[in-house]
């Protein structure tokens, strides 16, 4: 049996914007994957109690603030915390290029920017997934 | 991690991926429930059903709250429809429950549906039973938005809670059979919004052409947003349980849900050796000459289940 998928779709910080995010769960959605939303504004705590107790496969997060060098690298670090290393970590928004070798290298495996083809995510995560 | 000790201990990890296999269904996970299942029984299954849009996330959240004011450790499974086309699913009854994520004492997991009707889906009696062993006092199931008659809820909860909205339709909707028969308590959510008092006279003029019983469904009516009514709402619950229990209706209920539970496995398990012993090509032929009118579709069937099982009726290859 081939088993679906579970991504969860986090909006960390303040900002209200999730057009963006519905946007990429309705386009891995379609792909066949199982897509858990939990709303706007999420605490890094929040996010990582969601994933566990999902047991999602990836933890895809988008954020519009600017706050993403903060938030990002401590959903990495709390799920670290808890013990959670199988799940694919990757981040989206309006994030500027030259921030982006600094959230590599704190864990987030990958950024997509405005404009990245609904495909090319969806693609990226059925070649990365680490189970 | 060892899922067996991790799930006793109450670890929220094993907990988590003893769903994700169950719903998989793993032998390995299987085998655990085995081992397990004299550990089940403590936990009180609620089933929380009703229209798209009525407020059974809300309200769902606001009675784990109250449970928690007991000090109850509490499990929610929420279910939402997978989509037939492409087996994906958006799985959004967590947006309402966003203040219980990180109480230590709540456990949520979102379940698609993955084509299973009814309003549930294949995997949620093992996800109860995995929360019950993890040690839930109270497990909440929230269906998919249901119509008329996705009733299969009431194969599994102990306590099914019917959620309505006012001004859905007239009394011949209260009248109808399928879904508000199924129902132990009734809440009438959104009731600040007006017509609650209509729609609570028809369900109760309904109620009373039921045949007499020691039990009456309670209406009551509610507001989730407003937190009003949700404490006669979790009393009106506990009422019943407590009804069940007092009565040994119970053990009785239980029962016959048992052996529901013990004909649909044993559905599922014998699809599933016919199909691994039916070969696909073999499918298609016969679907073809279903198509030509060959062979009508019941010798078909008779053909695929004698090709995989002992039943005296030839088995089926284009291949002999």
């Amino acid at each position: 049996m081939v088993r679906p998928i579970r991504v969860l779709v986090a909006k960390p910080g303040l900002d209200g914007h999730d057009r963006g995010a519905k946007i990429i769960a309705r386009a891995l959605r379609d792909s066949g994957m199982e897509v858990i939303y939990t709303g706007l504004r999420q605490t890094p705590e929040q996010i990582v109690a969601a994933a566990v107790q999902e047991d999602v496969d990836v933890v895809a997060m988008s954020i519009l603030s600017g706050a993403h060098n903060h938030l990002f690298p401590k959903v990495v670090n709390l799920l670290k915390a808890e013990g959670v290393d199988d799940v694919l970590i990757i981040g989206g928004g309006v994030i500027p290029k030259e921030d982006i070798p600094f959230l590599m290298e704190s864990g987030v495996e990958a950024v997509f920017t405005p404009g990245t083809p609904t495909k090319d995510v969806v693609d990226y995560i059925y070649n990365n997934l680490k189970r | 991690m060892n899922l067996e000790e991790g799930l006793l201990k109450g670890d929220k990890k094993a907990c988590a991926r003893m769903i994700s296999l169950l719903e998989n269904d793993d032998k390995e996970a299987i085998n655990i429930i085995k081992r397990l299942y004299k550990n089940t029984g403590n936990a009180y299954v609620i089933g929380i059903t009703g229209p798209p849009g009525s407020g059974k996330s809300t309200l769902t959240d606001k009675l784990t709250k109250e449970l928690r004011n007991e000090g109850k450790r509490v499990g929610i499974i929420a279910i939402d429809p997978t989509s037939p086309f492409s087996g994906g699913a958006i799985l959004g009854d967590r947006i309402r429950m966003q203040d219980l994520a990180l109480d230590k004492d709540i456990f949520i997991r979102s379940m698609g549906t993955r084509g299973f009707l009814g309003g549930m889906s294949q995997a949620t009696w093992g996800a109860v039973k995995v929360l019950d062993i993890y040690g839930c006092d109270y497990i909440f199931i929230e269906t998919v938005g249901v119509g008329q008659s996705e009733i299969d809820i009431v194969k599994i909860a102990d306590t099914v809670l019917m959620v309505m909205v006012p001004n859905l339709g007239d009394d011949i909707q209260a009248l109808k059979a399928g879904i508000m028969e199924i129902a132990d308590v009734f809440a009438i959510n959104k009731s600040d919004l007006g017509g609650a008092d209509k729609t609570q006279l028809e369900i109760e003029m309904n109620l009373d052409l039921n045949e007499k019983s020691n039990y009456r469904p309670p209406v009551i009516k509610v507001s989730a947003v407003k937190k009003q009514g949700i404490n006669m709402l979790l009393e009106n619950i506990l009422e019943h349980k407590e009804y069940l229990e007092r009565t040994g209706e119970l053990n009785k209920s239980r029962t016959v849900k048992n052996r529901n539970l013990i004909i649909k496995l044993v559905e599922e398990e014998l699809m599933k050796i016919i199909l691994d012993r039916t070969i696909k090509e073999d499918l298609d032929y016969l679907s073809k000459d279903v198509t030509d009118r060959a062979i009508d579709p019941y010798t078909a069937r008779d053909r695929v289940i004698g090709g995989a099982i002992s039943t005296g009726v030839k088995g089926y290859s284009f291949k002999k």
